[in-house]
């Protein structure tokens, strides 16, 4: 029976106190890696007897604008199919220097999600072998998923919290 | 396949032609290019282009509230919207803790199974089409119109469903939706007796086993690794199937059995998805008589108790205070949601499809990701048709279930 005690405690084993905020939300172990150590923790919870996280479900990123220093989380959801356990983690990154390493040459499936990552973040996958836009147009100069971005006109004022009172 | 005798060095013959099959081909049924190296008709390389119809969905559901995104999931893949619709439903439940009646489980799990069928039946038949065999396009599309009419008595509408809500469904089953449901299921004139009729043209038809055996053929190993789930990966082998593996709205209820395939192939592919129809008209069947044991006041029952997010019926809004306070501020988008991180995910018609919500206390996503399975397994495409016939890249595109939305998201 594999817990996330069991991985965590397999993890820090290996690594020590780099992995940091272990947490379990929705009963999904998380935590997050120094961006150095992505491919390093992913290649153990793939080739480790017992982990064996073998299958890549999700990759993508999330912009955090005021966490300074470390703006870009790219978030990897891992699957050990044979114990039914899912893992969650997290490397952030500088938004000026974006670069991660690719996990295509571990997962095949990371081409694509890759791509799409940096399509809309802008996180430059080092090793990745053909890194360039997938669902926007080459032409197109910036990352439109970055929070920089507004959707909506922000001067609209009909959304706003004083018009129910709030605010 | 393997054996491509090379021409000699230097002839005339021995150049390649470069094809753009797509991005408007009516062969690939949807929006795909493909750039293809051909020897004579045989591919020597494939290079896929997708994004033609992105249209920034994750984007746009940072801006709203957790209902009004319910019609973008539609748009993913839209041959089974309401899968998508009750896996957003589902996410926005886990994260919100709301717990829905068996009844509830019950229905839902009704409709994503005829949703699963309609899917399937496209995309079997579609594969019959490429292989030059029309007719049984034509015998199974009466049927996706009875999905369809069952879907309008629920909901109202028929292809982008946004059926359901938070918590349940927005009204009850009426008499006439399960009459329809039973016409569907009847054995001599329902689809089962259809579906048979459907298998005998196809399943042991010599042409058609010799157009789709060996075709576009993949490992388990390479599927796994591609990130391929969903039927794809189980005619590879693989018995992954999340209503197992992760059962949701009470899969565990139900007596069903996962088939899988050996080769991984067009064939392989085709006979998983009829035998995946079969055991969704067996779950069908089983839910229908579990929601018929619900008697009096329990059969009234369609939705959970979550007022914040569960859209009050009109006659309420007239009559009542508090209904009319809930009406308007779900309408509004004025409700906050819990903070926290979830994914969930539910076996879409093509695979594992999840969403990842990040929500930091506010009225609308911090950030949401759609996993669609469409997407990740494309990227085996390339691979797929490498040293096969120009026909064979068509048939094996088709027998894949790429859908352009679910792609592009």
């Amino acid at each position: 029976m594999l817990t996330n005690e069991i991985i965590q405690q397999k993890l820090t084993e290996k690594f020590g106190d780099v992995l940091t905020d272990w947490q379990e939300p929705y009963g999904m172990l998380t935590f997050t890696a120094p961006k150095d150590l992505n491919l390093k923790v992913m290649q153990f919870l793939y080739d480790d007897a017992e982990l064996k996280f073998t299958f890549l479900t999700d990759l993508q990123a999330v912009h955090y604008p005021d966490n300074k220093g470390a703006e870009l989380a790219v978030v990897y959801h891992l699957h050990n199919w044979a114990a039914n356990v899912r893992i969650r983690f997290k490397v952030f990154t500088d938004i000026n220097q974006p670069d991660v390493f690719s996990a295509t040459a571990l997962f095949q499936s990371a081409n694509f999600m890759e791509r799409e990552t940096f399509d809309f973040y802008g996180v430059n996958f080092v090793g990745h072998p053909n890194l360039i836009r997938i669902l926007n147009v080459d032409e197109m100069d910036y990352f439109p998923l970055r929070k920089e971005f507004p959707l909506e006109d922000q001067t609209r004022i009909d959304k706003d919290d004083e018009m129910f009172g709030r605010g | 396949m393997s054996e491509h005798i090379l021409l000699p060095e230097g002839s005339i013959e021995k150049q390649t032609t470069t094809l753009n099959l797509g991005p408007t081909h009516p062969a690939t049924h949807g929006v795909f290019q493909n750039i293809l190296e051909l020897d004579g008709e045989r591919i020597m390389k494939a290079t896929s282009t997708v994004g033609y119809i992105h249209r920034a969905f994750e984007k746009i559901a940072e801006r709203r509230p957790l209902y009004q995104i319910t019609p973008l999931t539609d748009r993913l893949n839209y041959c089974s919207s309401p899968i998508n619709n009750m896996g957003w439903h589902l996410t926005c439940e886990k994260l919100l803790g709301v717990t829905t009646p068996k009844r509830v489980d019950y229905l839902r799990v009704i409709i994503m199974e005829l949703a699963r069928i309609s899917d399937h039946l496209i995309c079997n038949s579609i594969v019959g089409v490429d292989s030059g065999a029309y007719s049984g396009f034509l015998y199974v599309m009466q049927f996706r119109e009875l999905i369809y009419e069952i879907y309008e008595e629920v909901c109202g509408s028929r292809l982008t469903t946004n059926i359901g809500r938070i918590g349940g469904f927005e009204r009850n089953f009426t008499n006439a939706a399960f009459e329809k449901l039973e016409k569907f299921l009847d054995e001599k004139t329902g689809y089962p007796a259809q579906l048979k009729e459907f298998e005998n043209l196809f399943s042991r038809n010599r042409i058609f086993m010799e157009r789709t055996i060996g075709c576009g053929p993949i490992s388990a190993e390479r599927a796994m690794n591609y990130g391929f789930t969903g039927p794809n990966l189980r005619a590879a082998g693989v018995d992954y199937d999340v209503r197992v593996q992760t059962p949701y709205s009470s899969y565990s209820d139900f007596d069903f059995t996962v088939p899988v395939g050996t080769t991984g192939d067009c064939y392989d592919r085709f006979l998983v998805r009829n035998e995946e129809m079969w055991q969704s008209m067996s779950i069908i069947k089983q839910a229908y008589q579990k929601v018929q044991e619900f008697k009096g006041a329990d059969a009234d029952v369609y939705h959970a108790d979550v007022p914040a997010y569960y859209l009050p019926e009109k006659k309420d809004v007239y009559t009542k205070m508090e209904a009319l306070i809930y009406h308007f501020k779900i309408i509004m988008g004025e409700t906050e949601m819990p903070a926290g991180e979830v994914y969930n995910s539910v076996e879409g018609a093509n695979g594992e499809l999840g969403f990842y919500l990040i929500s930091d206390g506010g009225r609308t996503p911090y950030r949401l990701h759609f996993r669609r399975p469409c997407f990740i397994y494309y990227q085996a495409y390339p691979e797929l048709i490498k040293d096969g016939m120009l026909s064979d890249a068509v048939i094996t595109m088709s027998s894949l279930n790429l859908i352009a939305g679910e792609l592009d998201a």
